[in-house]
């Protein structure tokens, strides 16, 4: 993976595997603490911790196609590189939350990417799904609330073209912190 | 300074509009978005496609993503289904190659023949 936000997409999918229906995202930046912290929380239908044990070995995965998922093994990987660490916790029925905590800082942490790219792919593609991202830099937060943004266009759909392309728009000025 | 209450005017311009894509029996556009898919790159080829598609008002053709279809050296992988006729399955996508796509295949019936899997694998294999 080129950088944090196709991690994010990539682990969402893994949410979207579980079948949840509400997915939180958040990215935490603290560049004076020197930490970066993404979570990724669903209600999906959760692992028993003999699975979560042993989730990030590549041959290990929850899907009954093939025998290898390597999603949470290269984030564990970018993980490792800059100094942080992944943890996850799972319940059965509950959901899933993964927390990959970065060096900020570290020479080999993953550059940010495109997370308005990230995000408007999972509205595009998972219209039945409520998100919840949060971008945190510093003090300053911006929130995308998708239920939020249900409540005020009736009838229409999230993944309307019109609606997406406002989406990116506020997506974009929120992270630059041009939204209070 | 952008506000959610945007949300409300886009919701008023469109009221009247009849909603053509409740009509789901068009053109579908699959992109496999596993971990392979957007390692390599799939993420842009499906934001373009969906950039195309719009350019060109198709209002019959929806995009949406798939897991891991099983040959991910060959990732972007990009399957059209035009109602009535066989699957073609595009490998190795780009951003570059989506209009072409668009164009002659969802548009004017004429699948890319050189993005197609049969095509590069054959090539590969000589």
């Amino acid at each position: 993976m080129r950088d944090l936000s196709l991690h994010i997409l990539d682990i969402v999918q893994n949410s979207i595997d579980a079948a949840a229906d509400f997915i939180q995202v958040t990215v935490d930046v603290q560049p004076k603490e020197d930490r970066l912290v993404i979570t990724v929380s669903d209600n999906g239908r959760g692992m028993d911790e003999a699975l979560v044990e042993k989730i990030t070995d590549p041959f290990v995965t929850g899907r009954t196609t093939r025998k290898v998922g390597l999603g949470l093994a290269l984030l564990e990987a970018a993980v490792q590189r800059s100094d942080g660490d992944l943890s996850i916790s799972s319940r059965p029925g509950v959901g899933t939350t993964v927390t990959a905590r970065f060096r900020y800082r570290h020479i080999d942490r993953p550059p940010m990417g495109d997370l308005t790219q990230t995000i408007i792919s999972l509205i595009l593609c998972n219209p039945d799904i409520d998100f919840l991202f949060r971008y945190i830099y510093g003090q300053r937060e911006f929130k995308l609330d998708t239920r939020e943004i249900r409540a005020h266009i009736g009838d229409m759909d999230i993944n309307d073209i019109r609606i997406v392309d406002w989406i990116r728009e506020y997506v974009q000025a929120g992270i630059e912190g041009k939204i209070d | 300074m952008k506000s959610i209450k945007e949300l409300e005017e886009i919701r008023k311009k469109t009221l009247e509009k009849v909603n053509l894509r409740k009509d789901r029996k068009g053109t579908r556009v699959v992109v496999g978005m596993a971990t392979c898919g957007i390692a390599a790159g799939a993420r842009p080829v499906l934001l373009s496609f969906v950039e195309e598609i719009n350019k060109r008002k198709l209002m019959d053709v929806t995009v949406s993503q798939t897991g891991c279809i099983g040959v991910c050296r060959l990732e972007p992988i990009v399957e059209v289904y035009k109602p009535g006729q066989d699957k073609v399955t595009y490998v190795k996508m780009t951003p570059d190659k989506v209009a072409k796509v668009v164009s002659e295949h969802i548009v004017n019936d004429r699948p890319v023949i050189e993005y197609t899997i049969g095509y590069v694998e054959n090539r590969q294999n000589k």
